[in-house]
């Protein structure tokens, strides 16, 4: 075996070489305890350096200069803020109701948790291979949303049901447009097998590579998968459900210690799992970009990706305000259910025009015609009827 | 090998025994929004159970369904009518008697059912179905049952949105807006 190919591997033979060391009976098992022991171990640890990222890299943008007291460069910081969530108190409210308060976060992170199995971080490295891994994804991404009503509802406290509901509506809104965004994906490869739609987008033509991004339904796909993500892990600008002018910090009010901790390290999980989703369904997953780059181990690829999309969602939670709970409904449902729904239609318009010299260049016009028509019609439609004055409240004076 | 009890392998009697308490708990439980709680966790349970008999699809669309979104609507009803604070009801109904009846008669009816529909050899082997296979039989030969419940839902849908509409009408017309809000 070459080199790079060794390097591309040396994971799985890790694996392969210490579930050697153990009887033939148990092997099966180690290697998979091992496989969520690198899971479990890698994911939390790029969670720790985000945090750094994130605060340094908000920092810039809101020209300050962000942690820079813990270590050189401040890099040590996480080490801190652990320690201090490990010693500090846990508070729980004397109304609370204790049980749930305790089950909620514990069952936040062992969702977010489940939903890397099916995640292929490189060239056979997927824990499980599953016939419908994307299907398996998305029906752990919604045992999420129970998770944040138990906590805001066990809490008794106003704040922390507001912020609940305000997470759940959220969450079960932009679901729809999620789900549909990356039904296109599937529809083009004739899979939900995470590792067959990475295998789809692996050939090149010339140095480029056949990536669903580069195209019309892929690239508008994306995007709104992108928006629909960040709605659904309740980044900035949908973080209206922990909205701190408004409902203190929302459904984790009541959280102290260890358990806000948990639900910090969720949230984060949350949205590199849903990141690497997207980088799976449209950015070629461990691929490499240019063909020429074949030799970068494919898990080198994958976390560079990752890298990028942290980078993104940090840009963007530096950039945009807050969006008000009307303009989020409205958003999700008139703009982008139609785009989704559209963008269906496109996929299937783009399969069946044909791939010769003469339906390539036909198909490339007109589906990029008509999603940029709709783009372009749809927003200037709410942009219409958008009252951007002070709200008028049915019930509430 | 699987070690098996009663015939029964050890994986299906843990996920009974958590469908059941589950269910049990959801019947018995004072506080409402537990009772919903505990039901999850018998859908998580039947989800677990069809997935341990390899229905991959119809184990996670159950997650999806029932978890993700039956589970939430049950949370949200209990909320919207009965408010949070309130944890106090009886847990046995004036006629439990009519329901226990109730609950045996269609307990017995679906036995009756499902020991009707069992092949004459139970050792047959399980058929491999693919979710791809699935989704060929959707677009193929049940197409039109799928269309007709997706216009279900559809209408349905318009149905809630013109329900939960504010009146904007009753400004042209402010005698039968008032009529309508007496």
């Amino acid at each position: 075996m070459s080199l790079p190919s060794q390097l591309d591997q040396v994971f799985v033979l890790l694996q392969h070489w210490v579930a050697g060391l153990f009887p033939v009976w148990l092997q099966p098992f180690v290697a998979t305890v091992l496989a969520v022991v690198g899971i479990v171990a890698s994911f939390p640890a790029i969670f720790a350096v985000t945090t750094v990222l994130e605060r340094k890299g908000l920092g810039r943008i809101q020209n300050r200069l962000g942690p820079n007291r813990v270590g050189p460069l401040g890099i040590l910081q996480p080490v801190a803020d652990g320690i201090k969530s490990l010693t500090k108190e846990d508070i729980v409210p004397f109304t609370a109701d204790g049980l749930v308060h305790f089950l909620a976060p514990v069952v936040l992170v062992v969702a977010v948790f489940l939903g890397f199995a099916v995640l292929p971080i490189g060239r056979n490295m997927v824990l499980a291979n599953m016939d419908a891994g994307l299907l398996f994804f998305f029906a752990i991404g919604a045992s999420t949303e129970l998770s944040v009503f138990m906590a805001g509802w066990s809490s008794r406290n106003k704040y922390s049901l507001l912020g609940a509901m305000r997470a759940v509506a959220q969450m079960i809104s932009y679901e729809v447009p999620l789900l549909l965004s990356a039904t296109v994906i599937v529809m083009m490869t004739g899979s939900l097998s995470t590792v067959k739609i990475v295998e789809a987008q692996g050939g090149f033509t010339g140095f480029l590579p056949h990536w669903y991004v580069f195209t019309p339904w892929g690239f508008a796909g994306f995007v709104l998968f992108v928006i629909a993500a960040l709605a659904e892990t309740n980044r900035s600008p949908f973080d209206l459900p922990e909205g701190e002018s408004e409902l203190v910090a929302g459904y984790f009010t009541e959280y102290s210690g260890f358990k806000f901790a948990l639900f910090f390290l969720g949230e984060y999980l949350g949205m590199f799992s849903i990141a690497g989703f997207a980088i799976t369904l449209f950015l070629g997953g461990w691929g490499a970009p240019f063909s020429f780059l074949g030799f970068v181990p494919s898990w080198g690829w994958f976390f560079l990706k990752l890298l990028g999309a942290i980078a993104l969602f940090i840009w963007l939670r530096g950039t945009l305000p807050r969006l008000r709970q009307d303009q989020l409904m409205n958003f999700a449902w008139k703009f982008m259910l139609p785009m989704t729904l559209l963008n269906l239609v496109v996929a299937g318009a783009w399969r069946f025009m044909g791939e010769g010299p003469f339906g390539g260049v036909t198909r490339w016009l007109v589906c990029s015609a008509v999603l940029l028509a709709a783009y372009v019609l749809l927003g200037r439609v709410l942009m219409r009827h958008q009252k951007l004055g002070p709200r008028s409240y049915r019930y509430a004076e | 090998m699987i070690p098996t009890l009663f015939g029964l392998t050890l994986p299906f009697l843990i996920l009974a025994a958590l469908t059941i308490a589950g269910a049990v708990a959801a019947a018995l439980l004072r506080n409402l929004v537990h009772c919903a709680l505990s039901l999850t966790i018998t859908f998580a349970g039947l989800a677990l159970l069809y997935l341990n008999l390899d229905a991959q699809f119809v184990g996670f669309v159950q997650m999806l369904v029932y978890i993700g979104a039956v589970a939430i609507l049950v949370v949200f009803a209990i909320l919207l009518t009965r408010g949070a604070g309130m944890p106090e009801y009886r847990s046995f109904s004036s006629n439990w008697l009519l329901g226990l009846v109730l609950a045996a008669a269609t307990f017995a009816l679906l036995a009756w059912a499902v020991t009707l529909s069992l092949p004459a050899s139970a050792a047959s082997a399980a058929p491999a179905v693919t979710v791809q296979g699935i989704g060929v039989a959707l677009m193929t030969t049940y197409v039109l049952p799928l269309e007709i419940v997706a216009i279900l839902l559809t209408v349905a849908l318009i149905g809630a949105v013109i329900v939960a509409m504010p009146e904007a009408k009753s400004a042209k017309s402010p005698s039968a807006g008032k009529a309508g809000a007496q």
